[in-house]
């Protein structure tokens, strides 16, 4: 309570415009916070458990000797610990998250709460399988939502992210090479330069040999290239391309890419991480591909949750069907669902298992909610959303910055860093972005252009929310080609100034330890 | 539709700044064939949320779940409680709707929990360092054995017979694709220590776990011994996080890596997944570990902060040379992992470690009074396996008509093992002794 019978001033005073350092660390309602091994105590423990009787007599002597020696916090600290850091955190529920090619748009509550069921949180992967009927139900239908988006006849759930999902379909592909006895020959795989990094990182570890293709001048790839690699085929197993691609643009030639491929005897792997731009315009199964991966996180509104979980089903063609991993959910006649665990029966063919239990249960029943919500009508919708939400900002900022390519984008707008003064680059401009209260774009990515800058704005955007941001990013990229060094200590306002990541390389500290302790230094 | 702000002017106004007529303009690079005209036939149009919320509740109601009576199913997956303080803090927008905190200006919420849950996680499995987490305990323990050929430059894995099935299968899986021979050992409730007598000086890693499928806790130190004699590593896998409080942890027992599965400490059942591999090893390791790192630094003012680290051995930098094809990781299940340990801190881990101990210790004291029944597993910590006269399958189906969901038939997991009498059970702290009462009272009324 605060009376005001003293005379309290009620206007501000003007003051000198000054910095001011404060005693406790905190800045107001950004407040200081310790790590839990210097706020916390050994002693401490925030649960309730009841007291142990120390009967230990079935372990055979098999005790831990060390105390974990990890401190504790009661429920209050803990509580206050975890609010203070998130605020230091930047999240698509506070703004505009234009991060290309991740797709951070809206992560509704209901699926969240949804996932909450106990029907779905609290169900154990290994109980009797009449007592999951639901769940294997909810797989059925998502996977029935997934195949008719696609176009595709089936598709392996268990898959744990994007990359999982890559592999999978890589793994599926080199089956079909071992089942035509053709696995030691075609050991070649396509990936464009413009590729994420997951897609070379995914053949090599399927055992294959990764041949870069060139991207030609309007950012597609550049077919005279593809065909002299393609001029030697009997080594090909096949092609990974992003579509659309990472640069942001459909690629044109893609149904002939397909027919190269086959003809040269190999398979079409598509990264769908940016099948958010064409949900309900196109089927990728119209266009030849023979395995695709979803990312739930992106297209389907799963949260990213600081970096997972993801969940990467996989799509596959007619030819790569047989080679699924288990586990998968087939429909008796009966109508009762049942796991395919075992590579026998329907799974005789199978590349094997790629994970412990069924898939990423939580991420089916966030991405179902999401397309029951949406429904085909509305995912439709969203994808034309977000690719007119790219286009617009395309349109508005053209003139200030350099789009890498001519003509319209899909769901995201790409720009090269040609339009800066000498001194001047892409991370000044994203560093910049976070004062004016954005998350940056995606940087240096993808590699094909110089200084690339990848905006997606999504669908969950409105007019007004795009032009804000529009206006933030037309005077910084003014300012950026003006040659203005202010923008090279940015961020000023964000919780912390730009941190050092060289040093962190080089004398890595990865844990906590006692001050007095030698430092955990590699090497 | 509700998720989407922009109004029939706005995308009127909007095409007009672009200067395209319609939203067709847009996707002519698609071959006109494959262009679809309307909405794609089949599924359902947009529904509210109450229609949402019916279906899908209507689901959830097909499903038993673990807490409505007595539950005794583990085998890699375990129900405990979780606090409600953890899912409040899972919730937080800031740390559920981010990105991989590539931006650490605006991150240092996720990076400093990351920090702390790898100090964590060192500590709990007493090893140097540990990483941000994998997927899972299945595909960390194949990271694990890849990154074992890495450091030996040899072609051999050898698995033990006590390894959860599903980790084998999935580690098979990806060392046979990259041209790396694995050897399975023959299926054993009490044999993980026959890995130092099949170790050689080919083998890239043993790899062996405690507590074991069969809830065997072991102590590895004379594999890790035989191993490091023949310039192998050692491998030592986990499948119950909770146990780091009371058995030995790898690092205890000379391991090179430690993987594990860390649902139980923070994480529902969630039908097997998203869970939280945990990956940790010895220091001269760390530049060939898989998977995000976060360390500590300085900002330009020379204040504490915390950034992904080493990043030169991941995908987005190394590309085909990466030490894995890892991007998303199991971020958000990590911060449930290393919410729930700053509530139990070392002490409150060490407790819920003995009172699972302990209702596993009843749960076997019950059981074995059923005459007819046989606990194969000589040490455990929370779970074991044990054989009846009957089929197991017949046995747990029973069981479920008498409301008490028994455990995992072996034969599940082991399908072309002699096991179609042996039953897997597990026993935590949500286990009452009236659950335990039940279940011994049922199972003496079947067999």
């Amino acid at each position: 309570m605060t009376m005001n019978t003293q005379g309290r001033p009620t206007s501000p005073v003007s003051a000198a415009n000054q910095s001011v350092d404060t005693v406790s660390g905190s800045k107001g309602l950004l407040q200081a916070e310790g790590l839990i091994f210097e706020i916390g105590t050994q002693d401490t423990t925030g649960v309730d458990l009841p007291t142990p009787k120390n009967r230990t007599g079935r372990l055979g002597g098999v005790a831990r000797k060390q105390p974990t020696g990890l401190p504790g916090l009661s429920e209050p600290q803990t509580v206050r610990h975890y609010m203070r850091l998130s605020q230091k955190n930047y999240a698509i529920d506070l703004g505009l998250f234009p991060l290309g090619s991740c797709t951070m748009k809206h992560n509704p509550r209901l699926n969240e709460k949804l996932a909450r069921l106990p029907g779905f949180a609290d169900i154990h992967p290994l109980q009797p399988q009449a007592t999951v009927q639901g769940a294997l139900e909810l797989i059925d239908e998502l996977a029935t939502w997934l195949k008719t988006l696609t176009g595709m006849p089936a598709v392996a759930m268990s898959p744990k992210a994007g990359a999982h999902g890559e592999f999978c379909g890589m793994m599926a592909i080199r089956q079909a090479l071992v089942a035509r006895g053709e696995a030691e020959a075609r050991k070649r795989v396509l990936v464009p330069a413009s590729a994420h990094g997951t897609n070379p990182a995914t053949a090599v570890q399927c055992g294959f040999i990764v041949d870069e293709i060139k991207a030609n001048a309007r950012g597609r790839v550049d077919m005279e290239s593809l065909k002299a690699k393609l001029e030697k085929t009997d080594d090909i197993a096949g092609i990974m391309l992003t579509n659309p691609n990472t640069c942001g643009l459909f690629e044109t030639d893609i149904k002939e890419i397909a027919d190269l491929i086959h003809a040269a005897g190999g398979y079409f792997y598509c990264d769908g991480a940016n099948f958010n731009a064409i949900v309900g315009r196109v089927r990728p199964g119209d266009l030849g591909v023979d395995a695709m991966h979803i990312n739930l996180h992106k297209t389907f509104s799963t949260p990213h949750g600081g970096g997972g979980p993801g969940s990467g089903p996989t799509v596959l063609s007619d030819a790569l069907a047989p080679y699924a991993p288990v586990p998968f959910v087939v429909k008796d006649e009966d109508g009762v669902f049942r796991l395919v665990e075992d590579m026998e029966g329907d799974a005789k063919e199978s590349f094997g298992r790629m994970v412990a239990f069924h898939g990423q249960m939580g991420m089916f029943v966030r991405a179902l909610t999401y397309m029951l919500s949406h429904g085909a009508d509305g995912l439709k919708q969203a994808s034309e959303d977000a690719v007119l939400n790219a286009n617009y900002i395309q349109a508005r900022l053209k003139s200030v910055m350099t789009p890498a390519f001519e003509g319209y984008c899909m769901h995201e707008a790409l720009f090269s860093d040609a339009f800066t003064a000498d001194g001047i680059e892409t991370i000044d401009i994203a560093k910049s972005l976070i004062d004016e209260g954005y998350h940056p774009m995606t940087m240096y990515f993808p590699l094909v252009v110089h200084g690339a800058m990848l905006i997606e704005p999504t669908e969950s955007e409105s007019k007004a929310e795009l032009d804000r941001f529009c206006d933030s990013l037309e005077s910084i990229a003014r300012r950026a080609a003006q040659g203005d060094e202010t923008l090279k200590g940015a961020p000023y306002l964000a919780p912390m100034r730009r941190l050092d990541e060289t040093q962190a390389a080089r004398k890595p500290v990865l844990k906590w330890t006692q001050p007095d302790a030698n430092s955990v230094a590699a090497e | 539709m509700r998720y989407l702000p922009l109004t029939p002017e706005d995308r009127a106004d909007m095409l007009g700044t672009v200067g395209a007529n319609s939203v067709d303009d847009f996707f002519t690079d698609v071959p006109e064939s494959a262009r679809l005209s309307g909405t794609i036939s089949g599924l359902p149009d947009h529904q509210g949320e109450l229609a949402v919320e019916r279906h899908m509740t209507k689901l959830a109601a097909k499903n038993r779940s673990a807490s409505s009576g007595p539950f005794f199913v583990g085998a890699g997956a375990y129900k405990h409680h979780v606090p409600a303080t953890v899912d409040m803090v899972i919730q937080r927008s800031e740390f559920l709707t981010t990105y991989t905190p590539y931006q650490p200006e605006i991150a240092q919420g996720t990076l400093q929990t990351l920090f702390e849950f790898q100090t964590q996680v060192a500590a709990m499995t007493a090893m140097d360092v540990a990483n941000a987490s994998m997927y899972d305990g299945s595909t960390a323990c194949a990271e694990a054995a890849i990154m074992a050929t890495r450091v030996t430059r040899r072609k051999k894995v050898i698995l033990s017979g006590g390894l959860h099935p599903h980790y084998a299968a999935a580690t098979k899986m990806v060392c046979e694709a990259q041209g790396f021979e694995v050897v399975q050992l023959p299926v054993a409730v009490d044999g993980e220590n026959a890995l130092a007598d099949a170790v050689d000086d080919q083998t890239a890693c043993v790899i062996g776990q405690s507590p074991n499928i069969f809830g065997t806790v072991t102590d590895l130190s004379k594999t890790a011994d035989a191993a490091h004699d023949k310039g192998a590593l050692l491998v030592s896998v986990f499948t119950e996080a909770v146990s780091l409080g009371l058995v030995t942890p790898p690092g205890e027992m000379g391991a090179d890596i430690a993987v594990g599965e860390g649902q139980s400490i923070g994480n529902g059942l969630n039908f097997g997944g998203p869970y939280v591999g945990l990956f940790a090893c010895t220091q001269k390791l760390v530049r060939q570990m898989p998977g995000r790192l976060c360390g500590e630094t300085v900002d330009a003012n020379g204040d504490r902060g915390f950034v992904l680290t080493l990043s030169t051995r991941e995908q987005h930098i190394r590309r085909d040379k990466a030490t894995s094809n890892i991007c998303t990781n199991s971020g958000l299940c990590a911060l449930a992992f290393t919410a729930h340990m700053t509530l139990l801190g070392g002490k409150g881990l060490e407790q819920l470690a003995l009172l699972n101990h302990e209702a596993a210790c009843d749960l076997a004291d019950a059981l074995e009074a059923v005459p007819g029944v046989e606990i194969l597993t000589p040490r455990f910590f929370n779970e074991f396996a044990f054989r009846t006269p009957m089929d197991a399958e017949a046995v747990l189906a029973m069981l479920d008509e008498a409301g008490v969901v028994g455990g995992v038939r072996a034969s599940r997991l082991f399908p072309d093992g002699h096991m179609g009498d042996v039953i897997l059970c597990a026993a935590t702290e949500c286990t009452t002794a009236e659950d335990i009462a039940a279940y011994a009272a049922a199972l003496k009324e079947i067999i």
